[in-house]
């Protein structure tokens, strides 16, 4: 990563407690602009509950959140998404039966002023639609087909330049590529080697190894609660990040019995 | 890897394969054209000379038609939301039963029973809808208790009040009022005396009004169908509100996380809903000059069917405006069609089993071809 850079986004120490169970026991992230920062982890590790405390849906117990180099507290996910903050879900993104333009504008759509009456600007978010479709390497029938025509991994594409068009900073992506093939799981790659190049932060979630050292600049693992540190690109090899994530011996054992399929 | 490597070779290409007829298809309103057609061909050719199509028959299914579309319109818009409302038939009859009661028990102004009915059905609407958005119960369950409600107040209050379950008097009581002939009266009645006048459509050969034309104007209900459905249209596919709409009904989690104020745009279409059904049910009132218990049975079903069979799907999310309106054009020009045409009014009810049934069939099918499902 480039030393000049400030973080864009730091996380420190963040504790978050749920009654008794301590989901995050003191976790320390930075994420700076036009790097992809993976944050990977088994199930039940906290990256979901992480990336809700980074996402505004959850308030930290103890910790501070640093947004541009000043202390943020976001008491909602829309602060988080006004600063510029914005998450991908895995589902819930998009609307199958609506057009992609609609989906695109869903929630900010733009508007024509005619005699008194706001009128949706079709026109315009037509022509949006198409462009910003393109520069993300999808062709589009037209504007108004259905978003449910698409496949999984240009549903996530979609579900990205949308963000990045209303002007997000840090893109947290929530296991973007999990249900998705061979193929699409590149396309939806390559889309967040993109959004990096355009300098914005992206968080990407994931437990597949090979998809966060595909395109990830930095790797940060968390397990139980706590993060076992942050590792950069060429520093790490696939064997370590998985053995990390397992906790390191059960997962050594486990990977002889079944002949280093793993 | 077989799905991948599938996708990999049916990706654009596939996409751009799709025929121009197949895109056609692929429209809400598909089914209602089609109905219209065939239905106004079907009574054309075997009700011609009925009477069906003269200037009286034409006015006789344009009104039962306009009724079902002013209903239609609000269960449309609710349905596109994603909710039912199966209080409408009930809504009317009450709301019909407290215009009475202010205008001829206790005897207020007409424009003031009128407006506070009005008020009175929207809160109701707002609560039907307060009450699923705060439960997350079913609307249709929600409703259909409000169904039993109404129905049970608008019996009740007459029989207490008045000792009847009709109560009639409210055209004298309207008699000069300014807010009653927005729903009672009729427009373009000097263009209709000259269109009699000049033998275009027959007029009274005799008794009291000879010389009038048979059809003396068009009826206000007939100017609030088309006002409701040339709004309910442009608020769905022209306005930013349009859209919050298809969002709120196609995937309300996915809305909301997009900003979308979900439960004020379900609030706000029981509430266009219930002002619906009383629109309906001060034309009625103000046509027959009373008010009765029994007004608007089943009328939620026949709203839903007309929107059904206007392409809307039953799960939200999608549908027209348009189609619901030829819908419930098609419902009245066949119910009124039989009658011409001499037909028992009984297989009325076949008919519409069946047009429903193949309506929805088809939707599901137009619905897997845009999502893609198989």
């Amino acid at each position: 990563m480039n030393p000049e850079h400030a973080p864009i986004i730091q996380m420190k120490n963040i504790e978050k407690h749920f009654g008794s169970v301590i989901a995050l026991a003191g976790v320390s992230v930075d994420v700076f602009p036009g790097e992809c920062h993976c944050l990977l982890g088994d199930n039940g590790a906290g990256k979901s509950t992480f990336i809700k405390t980074m996402s505004g849906v959850h308030q930290p117990t103890h910790g501070e959140i640093l947004f541009e180099g000043k202390p943020m507290h976001f008491a909602d996910p829309r602060d988080a998404i006004e600063a510029g903050i914005a998450t991908v879900h895995q589902h819930l993104a998009m609307i199958p039966l609506m057009s992609v333009s609609r989906n695109f504008f869903m929630g900010n759509e733009p508007v024509k002023k005619i005699g008194p009456i706001n009128f949706f600007d079709h026109e315009y978010a037509n022509n949006v639609t198409m462009e910003e479709m393109k520069k993300m390497g999808i062709n589009l029938r037209g504007p108004d087909q259905a978003v449910g025509t698409l496949s999984g991994g240009e549903r996530q594409t979609v579900a990205i330049a949308r963000a990045v068009h209303f002007g997000a900073k840090v893109l947290i992506l929530d296991e973007p590529t999990s249900a998705l093939g061979v193929r699409q799981t590149a396309n939806v790659l390559a889309t967040i080697d993109k959004v990096r190049k355009q300098g914005i932060a992206v968080v990407f979630i994931t437990h597949n190894v090979r998809h966060a050292l595909a395109v990830g600049d930095r790797f940060t693992v968390l397990n139980r609660g706590k993060t076992l540190g942050t590792a950069q690109r060429g520093q790490i090899t696939p064997e370590e990040l998985q053995d990390l994530m397992a906790g390191g011996q059960e997962m050594v054992a486990l990977e002889g019995s079944l002949g280093g399929t793993v | 890897m077989g799905e991948s490597a599938q996708n990999a070779t049916l990706n654009d290409e596939r996409i751009k394969e799709i025929s121009p007829l197949r895109k056609a298809l692929i429209r809400p309103e598909l089914g209602g054209m089609v109905g219209t057609v065939a239905v106004f061909t079907f009574f054309l050719l075997f009700a011609f000379d009925s009477g069906m199509f003269n200037a009286q028959g034409m006015m006789n299914w344009s009104v039962v038609s306009a009724q079902f579309m002013i209903i239609a319109v609000g269960a449309c818009l609710l349905m596109i939301a994603g909710e039912f409302d199966l209080s409408v038939g009930s809504m009317i009859g009450f709301s019909g039963m407290m215009i009475a009661i202010f205008s001829v028990t206790l005897a207020w102004p007409v424009w003031m029973a009128i407006i506070v009915t009005f008020a009175m059905a929207m809160a109701i609407g707002a609560l039907n809808g307060w009450i699923v958005i705060r439960t997350g119960l079913p609307s249709f369950i929600v409703t259909l208790a409000f169904l039993f409600i109404l129905r049970g107040f608008t019996i009740f209050l007459p029989q207490v009040i008045e000792r009847k379950t009709i109560i009639g008097g409210v055209k004298d009581v309207a008699e000069g009022d300014w807010l009653a002939p927005i729903f009672g009266g009729k427009i373009l009645q000097g263009l209709f005396q000259w269109l009699g006048d000049a033998g275009v459509i027959a007029v009274f050969e005799r008794g009291t009004r000879q010389g009038q034309p048979v059809v003396d104007g068009i009826p206000m209900l007939i100017v609030w169908a088309i006002v409701l459905i040339i709004f309910g249209h442009v608020l769905l596919t022209k306005t930013k509100f349009g859209n919050w709409i298809y969002a709120s009904g196609g995937d309300a989690e996915a809305a909301r996380n997009s900003g979308v104020p979900v439960n004020k745009v379900k609030i706000l279409m029981f509430m266009l809903t219930a002002f619906c059904a009383t629109v309906f049910a001060v034309c009625q009132v103000m046509e027959f000059g009373s008010a009765g218990a029994d007004r608007g049975l089943l009328k939620e079903f026949e709203a839903i069917i007309a929107v059904v069979i206007g392409g809307a799907l039953l799960t939200g999310g999608y549908g027209s405006v348009l189609g619901a309106a030829l819908g419930a054009l098609i419902f009245g020009v066949v119910q009124q069609g039989l009658f011409f045409a001499g037909v028992e009014s009984s297989l009325f009810r076949v008919f519409l089993g069946v047009i429903l049934l193949g309506a929805v069939i088809l939707n599901t099918y137009i619905r897997r071809i845009i999502t893609g499902e198989r």
